[in-house]
């Protein structure tokens, strides 16, 4: 039905919405293909597990992981294992902060080239090339320690200084480098640029401009990014027990590889205790200090 | 004395407030120090003849990267396997949290204005619901605090080598932290719709199809994008436990020194992730 003249006035402007209608069908048959697809190339089978014979399998591996152990003595080991585990993030997290407040100067953009403090910029053509250049190479390298995930910069550094927790401390610090320098970076570009400009005025130099200027703004945004990253390196430092580096996880792979059911549970718990005790210190942290 | 309007306005801090960051300070110097000697960190490790030889021979081994016909075909396969394990993974992990977060959102089961009237007075009706919420906050908490490469772990042993286990395990742990989230960003919602439409006499079943889900779903879809984005990386990891997908080539490529096989891998790693970040982008645009 033709809408009359005097309802235009209150019907919605055709937006995004009114765009998606049309192509509404072509969108759901395109998600419906991909879990359809993915349904069938992962060979999901939901009858395996849920079917009579895998409750029962189930059922049978969960029984035989009770009583977890709770000898004194493996307690102690897993309390010294988690210990390890724990300084694994916790120095993995420092060192990526470290890494990212380094290469957070080159690598913002309004810091190192373009925009307004660069505005009665005098400098000649190749300082303003190597700028760019400086620019360029930090996010590059920001790119790389991303790219890579942690547990392959886990086995590299396995290779080059051998087992331990080390190398995993080495991985998940470039790792996690070049996530935070990134969010670090976006952060300290979209500050408001007014007080820039007056410290500019007062003859600041670019670095003062960051410290004084910039990095106070900035400052809770960091810390809030650095303890997510905190509460995710403790998930990742469990993983990398399985490459070598030490802790809990090389503990499970163990447990599982020979299997320790009981001891196997003990390990979880500890997991579950730790990781939850991280996320909510992480918690309280943000919320008294931001 | 204390009549300045400063001094009215900022009262002084207690004498906790005070001490916290003193308290926080050494605490984190204890922690840097113990963890420090626990974690054996060694950075003249790094400089030692040896530690430098494996670098060199790292990185000399890199190069030239592996781009064989033979070495790539062999990769389709594992690489599309990985985006397959990511796509069921977030599936499942859709079908494990959006029950389990209903059921953990306060404001729809115990507390808030939908459900004042009904609960007052009344400690058997509010305890009968108060299980069924702490239970499912108590299993989103216990999915998600096991990291999805212990879930794989498991799993390969349960059901056998291959991606069906990489899927459960990347369904259980994400339907964890999407099961989490989803109830945050209900509990975040303004409730007012939601009493309007209590007051025509909708059941909270209704409330929440008609009111809540519509109000909070660009949140809930683009929070779900942002997971799978993350699955993918995670599938290509759980291959190193058998649970299929890249994972499975990386470590046999790293274990057998083949470095220039292991830089083309990770270079498809980040095309496939950032393939998946782009499709991601465009439905978030399309449906948010």
């Amino acid at each position: 039905m033709a809408p009359r003249a005097g309802s235009d006035v209150l019907a919605l402007p055709p937006g995004p919405r009114g765009l998606l209608r049309g192509t509404t069908l072509l969108l759901w048959a395109a998600i419906a293909g991909l879990i359809l697809w993915s349904w069938h190339g992962t060979r999901f089978d939901p009858i395996v597990l849920l079917g009579a014979e895998g409750r029962a399998e189930i059922l049978a591996y969960v029984r035989k992981l009770f009583p977890p152990d709770l000898a004194g003595a493996f307690l102690a080991k897993v309390l010294y294992w988690s210990l390890e585990t724990f300084a694994m993030s916790f120095m993995g997290t420092l060192l990526s902060v470290a890494i990212a407040l380094l290469l957070v100067f080159p690598a913002t953009r309004t810091l190192a080239f373009s925009g307004l403090l660069f505005e009665r910029d005098e400098a000649g053509r190749p300082i303003r090339i190597l700028r760019v250049g400086l620019f360029v190479g930090a996010r590059f390298v920001l790119d790389i320690l991303r790219t890579v995930p942690h547990i392959v910069w886990a086995l590299i550094f396995v290779f080059a200084v051998g087992l331990g927790p080390f190398p995993g401390v080495l991985a998940l610090g470039l790792h996690t480098g070049g996530v935070l320098g990134k969010l670090f970076a976006e952060a300290a570009e979209d500050i408001e640029t007014q007080p820039l400009e007056a410290l500019q005025a007062t003859g600041a130099s670019r670095l003062q401009i960051f410290v004084y200027g910039i990095l106070p703004r900035v400052a809770p945004q960091l810390l809030a990014y650095s303890l997510y990253r905190w509460e995710v390196n403790i998930r990742e430092a469990i993983i990398l027990g399985y490459v070598g580096a030490g802790g809990l996880g090389q503990q499970i792979q163990i447990a599982i590889s020979l299997f320790l059911e009981n001891k196997l549970l003990t390990l979880i718990l500890a997991i579950y205790v730790m990781v939850t005790l991280v996320d909510y210190f992480s918690a309280f942290l943000r919320r008294r200090l931001l | 004395m204390d009549r300045s309007p400063s001094a009215a306005t900022f009262p002084h801090p207690d004498r906790t407030r005070a001490l916290f960051p003193g308290l926080l300070g050494l605490c984190c110097v204890i922690a840097f120090v113990a963890s420090w000697r626990l974690a054996q960190v060694e950075p003249g490790l790094l400089l030692q003849a040896e530690s430098r030889r494996n670098m060199a021979r790292f990185i000399a081994g890199m190069f030239p990267p592996e781009l064989s016909r033979d070495f790539l075909g062999l990769l389709v396969g594992p690489a599309l396997e990985t985006i397959q394990i990511s796509v069921m993974g977030t599936v499942l992990a859709i079908a494990i949290g959006l029950p389990l977060g209903l059921l953990g959102t306060a404001s729809l089961t115990i507390t808030g204005v939908l459900n004042e009237f009904e609960l007052a007075g009344a400690p058997a009706r509010r305890a009968a619901r108060i299980a069924p919420y702490a239970c499912a906050r108590g299993l989103l908490s216990v999915f998600r605090c096991i990291p999805e490469f212990v879930w794989a772990f498991m799993f390969v042993r349960a059901v056998g080598l291959g991606p069906f286990p990489g899927v459960l395990a990347i369904g259980i742990a994400y339907g964890g932290m999407l099961g989490k989230v989803y109830s945050e960003i209900l509990e975040n919602q303004g409730m007012r719709g939601s009493e309007a439409l209590q007051a025509t006499g909708a059941t909270r079943w209704k409330v929440l199809c008609y009111g809540l889900i519509p109000q909070a779903l660009p949140q809930l879809v683009s929070y779900t994008l942002y997971r799978w984005e993350c699955a993918v990386r995670a599938s290509a990891i759980l291959g190193f436990v058998g649970a299929g997908g890249l994972g499975q080539q990386i470590e046999l490529s790293m274990r057998m020194f083949n470095f220039h096989e292991v830089v083309t891998l990770v270079l498809l790693l980040f095309l496939l992730v950032a393939t998946v970040d782009f499709l991601s982008g465009a439905l978030r645009k399309a449906i948010v």
